[in-house]
């Protein structure tokens, strides 16, 4: 599996072969606090880089999530439209959101590494 | 000079003394108020004339006077229908609820725990609407049916997922109903289509967004809508009914002839027309729609222990929360009037509304049946109220008739006269209408037990309807009386607290002010009447009109718009319509400061204007470069600025004139949010410093009441040029100009009969007392910052350390430091009785405290006496005397069964939690539920009455 990349909308993304998984990033959830409800993107519907490709809310707020590269969606994560919890709970790992078969797998280069996401969380949360 | 009779109301209506104003003076170190004001608001915008509205009147002179103008309205027998029925509103609802502070002057439900005796109540007007119509959930009130129907096509965009952009509307909806959302469809690139569903839905080759259908149509017809609506579906466009309450009694439901929204008005549950509203609309959909839905709606989660507890559940589509990319921009509602309807059908229960219905409908058929012995040819035989009888030559003539007798009838075309009854008519008035229409046949009295044959059979409902127990437990007087104690006295309203509500202006709604609105005169007359009837509604509009005019400056006034939003739609609308008609349709772009209320953006996007924020410096004013950048990047492209004036921090912003100097430089209009108005009368007018537009928050500044949500007004003024612009209406064409916008609400007017209330504040108040109430709201804030500022840090301050109306007090470091944030505040507020202020807006982890002109001396310093202790009690957290988590804060607020407990596990007292100061010996509320789950909630969405059974077992 890829190194873990991250977007200034707050999603991490890997990539295994040429599908990517998608989620929200630890930081992100502890902005939203107690997240209440997620709303996937469909399977089979291509979604396009920096396009909206779901939902969450938690009581205090809603956010659009936002997908960091286009492709078609070939599976979505049930579980935490079941139980939205377990995105506070493991953001970063079993709470992925949906994965991507990519089309254009350079679009993972402009995105950051972990250590220069650290750096932008910091600084957009101050 | 003034007699002192005559400032009499004036000196009741402000809050601290001549001698407590002159005590906080001192403290604040100035010799006068006039010495305050010159030092708070900036030089250049300061007024140099008076204001021009006369002097001072005491209570009982300006009732007096208001009594003389309402008795010039003529008051017709109402036969017009058009969704505006007459209705008897029973006395124990009229007195207990509608003329009752406990319920009118509370404010919307956001602190649930000192509010569940109206989300109850508003929770069984959920639940009347999902009964009556079918449908899964329904929201807590909207503003008008027109603007309902309005937002179920913005619904149906919203879930739109093909490129069509057609929205038909069936030629049967009411007119205002058309014009609404004609009104509403064009900036957001929809065509409207309206047409018979009959014959235009087969013709269709494009797909729909969605169609709207009136059930029963607007000349009163039954049809069944079933095979529209397949055919809307088969055009993959959402199925919108607009109906009417009273005839869904008798009638199949929305839900079961397949329609995705149900929307319409509760106005003929107990509510008085009063010439346009203010009513409660209710809009009601499918489950899988809910979180697209607008407006707010009560759910049901669990307190602290696990007890049930009502809250408003998904706030998160919300602009506050969403901003432009809100469901909506509604906010103010019609809460107090939703709670009365949901009253009217407690109180009457189903076999009640179903008899009131059967009666009606009666009265209708037997006033058809006669005329068609007459030999009158009947519009329809499938009718519920409403007659509509070809008349051919004679229609002029009956028409006139019925107006000789005192009598209005709808006249639809030269050919067609309609007629509505509703549960005020008798067979005395059957009568007089036969005579009317010179028919020789009469009724004798009437028989409810005769059959229905007007109402089509295989559109008769079934399903049963109200069969919660709440809707059949209270039908005895005194039952009711005693639930509406019950749930009022669960509340804080303003006749328990001050109400320190940012942004909200929580003043007194004097009671004198209130009464006017259950005058007959006021109450009675239908929003159609022939306008010469109406003499008396026209004075008391040109002199609010005239008195607007003087407070804001601007010249233009329209006094349509129902709410703060729809007033900024509205006031949006006419710069958009400012803008195309000098063909400079590109024009925009709406720069909106960060510090914004949500509405700002929500209503910009409903205009088709794309969005830019602005960002806010240190102070919290405007970054002027940053604007400055911003106006000059979008320089070709800019519509509008959206900006508040004093700013939502609270500051009069010295740079506000070069704010709109530069924003006219760039070719945009100025668009300024009149919710903090209140720091403005008589001291600077908007009209004068630079903006051309404002919207005017009636249930702010001039004492229209809360509601617990509504209703509100938002007339909108602007500067000459705009005057063309302004809204008119369909049915009432001169209440606006014929080149205006089109109408924003159902009503020509809004909601004409609390205008009354506005009225009777300025009146009673004057020249000199509405700047009065404007200095001393000043004092008021600069009091409570200064006894806050070694306690809490006051966030923004103007240029001399001054604040406006309205101070924030920051929890940030505090929630650093010991974890405390300011919803623990807001809550332990509670147990020392108070409302809290308004919370995290508009800067995240803080309070905005705006205490008004109302509260005197003695009740501020409570008020501050209880922000310091808590202050102390946060200080001992971080000293260790108290837990980090087990502690009177985080527990807050305490209920008396823990309290009363035999189990007490607590690190604290039970006096440390209950009793914190001593006032609270001699006063103390009790909330009904300790603190509310929202997470719980917020993932468990229920928003219908809970059954009886969940309540038993948590007795158990
Ligand atoms: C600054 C500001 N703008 C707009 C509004 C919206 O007004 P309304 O609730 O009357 O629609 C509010 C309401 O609280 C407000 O505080």
């Amino acid at each position: 599996m890829s190194e873990v990349k991250f977007s200034k909308e707050h999603e991490w993304i890997t990539l295994e072969g040429d599908v990517a998984t998608i989620g929200i990033t630890k930081h992100a959830t502890e902005m939203l606090g107690d997240i209440v409800f997620a709303e996937l993107p469909e399977k089979g519907s291509n979604v396009e880089k920096d396009g909206t490709a779901g939902v969450v809310e938690s009581t205090k707020a809603a956010s659009d999530v936002y997908t960091p590269v286009s492709g078609e969606v070939v599976d979505t994560n049930q579980a935490i439209v079941d139980d939205p919890s377990k995105i506070n709970e493991d953001p970063e790992g079993s709470a992925w959101f949906f994965k991507l078969k990519m089309k254009d797998q350079s679009e993972m280069d402009s995105l950051m590494n972990k250590e220069e996401y650290d750096k932008f969380a910091k600084e957009s949360a101050s | 000079m003034l007699h002192n009779s005559q400032k009499d109301f004036l000196k009741r209506h402000i809050g601290p003394s001549d001698e407590d104003q002159n005590k906080m003076l001192k403290e604040l170190n100035y010799k006068s108020l006039d010495d305050l004001i010159k030092s708070t608001v900036p030089e250049k915008i300061q007024l140099k004339d008076e204001l021009n509205i006369g002097e001072s009147n005491s209570e009982y002179e300006a009732l007096r006077k208001l009594k003389a103008i309402s008795k010039k309205n003529q008051i017709y027998s109402n036969f017009i229908g058009m969704g505006y029925y007459g209705t008897y509103t029973p006395y124990v609802i009229l007195r207990n609820i509608l003329e009752n502070p406990g319920w009118y002057t509370s404010y919307t439900p956001y602190q649930p725990e000192v509010a569940q005796g109206r989300l109850e109540m508003l929770l069984n007007f959920q639940q009347m609407i999902v009964d009556f119509t079918g449908m899964d959930i329904a929201n807590a009130s909207l503003l008008d049916e027109g603007t309902a129907a309005a937002e179920a096509m913005g619904l149906s965009h919203r879930l739109n997922k093909k490129d069509s952009n057609l929205v038909f509307v069936s030629e049967n909806c009411h007119p205002q109903t058309i014009d609404v959302i004609q009104t509403r469809a064009e900036p957001m690139g929809l065509k409207v289509l309206v047409g018979n569903e009959d014959e235009v839905l087969d013709q269709l080759k494009e797909d729909l967004v969605c169609g709207i259908l009136q059930y029963p149509g607007t000349l009163g017809d039954i049809k069944d809508p079933s095979e529209a609506i397949s055919k809307i579906h088969k055009k993959n466009g959402k199925a919108i009914l607009a109906c009417d309450l009273l005839a869904l009694a008798k009638l199949k439901t929305p839900r079961e002839l397949g329609a995705d929204i149900a929307v319409g008005s509760s106005q003929r549950f107990g509510i008085p027309m009063g010439y346009g509203g203010p009513h409660a609309a209710f809009f009601a959909t499918k489950d899988e729609y809910k979180r697209s839905m607008p407006g707010r709606i009560v759910g049901v989660s669990v307190d602290r222990h696990g007890n049930k507890a009502y809250r408003l559940s998904l706030q998160t589509r919300e602009q506050h929360i969403r901003r432009d990319k809100a469901t909506s921009n509604i906010c103010t509602a019609q809460a107090l009037l939703a709670i009365v309807s949901a009253a009217y059908a407690i109180y009457h229960g189903p076999d009640g509304i179903k008899t009131i219905a059967e009666r009606v409908s009666q009265l209708a058929k037997n006033f058809a049946d006669k005329l068609k012995q007459s030999g009158y040819e009947i519009y329809s035989d499938h009718f519920f109220d409403t007659v509509t009888i070809v008349t051919k030559d004679k229609t002029d003539q009956i028409y006139k008739n019925a107006l000789d007798q005192k009598v209005n009838i709808r006249r639809v075309n030269s050919e067609m006269l309609a007629v509505s009854f509703d549960e005020k008519k008798n067979v005395y008035r059957v009568n007089q209408l036969l005579k009317i229409f010179n028919a020789a046949e009469s009724i004798k009295k009437e028989d409810p037990t005769v059959s229905l044959p007007n109402l089509p059979k295989n559109l008769l409902r079934t399903s049963k309807y109200l069969e919660h127990p709440v809707f059949n437990s209270y039908h005895s007087e005194t039952e009711m009386l005693r639930y509406l104690k019950k749930l009022e006295d669960k509340d804080i309203a303003l006749n328990r607290t001050m109400i320190a509500l940012g942004s909200c202006t929580m003043k007194l709604n004097a009671t004198a002010e209130m009464i006017p609105i259950s005058w007959r005169e006021l109450a009675e007359p239908h929003p159609f009447v022939p306008i010469e009837q109406m003499e008396g509604y026209r004075d008391l509009f040109t002199d609010l009109k005239n008195w607007l005019r003087s407070i804001t400056g601007f010249s233009g006034v329209s006094l349509q718009p129902n709410a703060g939003a729809q007033g900024e739609y509205a006031g949006l609308m006419v710069i958009r319509k400012y803008h195309l008609d000098r063909g400079e349709e590109n024009r925009n772009i709406c720069l909106i400061p960060s510090s914004a209320h949500g509405t700002n953006p929500a209503s910009a996007q409903m205009v088709g204007m794309k969005v830019v924020v602005v960002d806010c410096d240190k102070e919290g004013n405007v970054d002027f470069e940053d604007l400055k950048k911003k106006a000059e990047m979008h320089s070709e492209n800019l519509g509008a600025l959206m900006v508040t004036y004093p700013s939502t921090h609270g500051v009069f912003e010295e740079k506000i004139t070069d704010i709109c100097e530069l924003i006219h430089k760039h070719g945009g209009q100025v668009y300024m949010d009149g919710a903090n108005l209140n720091a403005l009368v008589g001291i600077a007018r908007p009209g004068n410093f630079g903006p051309d537009v404002c919207h005017i928050n009636l249930h702010k500044t001039f004492c229209i009441p809360h509601g617990g949500g509504g209703p509100g007004m938002g007339p909108i003024a602007c500067k000459r040029h705009l005057q063309v612009y302004l809204p008119n209406h369909p049915v009432v064409k001169d209440c606006g100009p014929a080149t205006g916008i089109g109408a924003v609400s159902a009503a020509p007017w809004g909601s004409s009969s609390i205008l009354s209330i506005s009225w009777m504040y300025i009146k009673m108040m004057g020249s000199e007392g509405l700047k009065l109430a404007t200095q001393i709201a000043i004092l008021n804030a600069n009091y409570i910052a200064h006894r806050l500022k070694d306690h809490y840090p006051i966030l923004y301050k103007g240029s001399n350390g001054n604040v406006a109306h309205e101070c924030i007090i920051d929890i940030r470091s505090i929630k650093t430091e010991t974890g405390i944030t300011e919803e623990d505040i807001a809550k332990r507020l509670i147990d020392y009785g108070f409302h809290a202020p308004t919370m995290s807006w508009p800067v995240a982890g803080t309070m905005m405290i705006e205490p008004t002109e109302s509260e005197s001396l003695s009740e501020l310093d409570r008020f501050c006496d209880t922000l310091i202790s808590i202050k102390s009690e946060i200080d001992m957290i971080k000293s260790g005397k108290f837990d980090k988590v087990d502690n009177p804060i985080k527990n807050a607020p305490h209920t008396d069964i823990e309290l009363a407990s035999d189990e007490w596990s607590h690190k604290y007292s039970r006096e440390q939690a209950a009793y914190p100061a001593k006032f609270l010996k001699a006063n103390k509320f009790w909330p009904p539920v300790a603190r509310v789950d929202n997470v719980y909630g917020d993932k468990n969405i229920f928003c219908t009455c809970p059954s009886m059974d969940e309540f038993k077992e948590d007795a158990a």
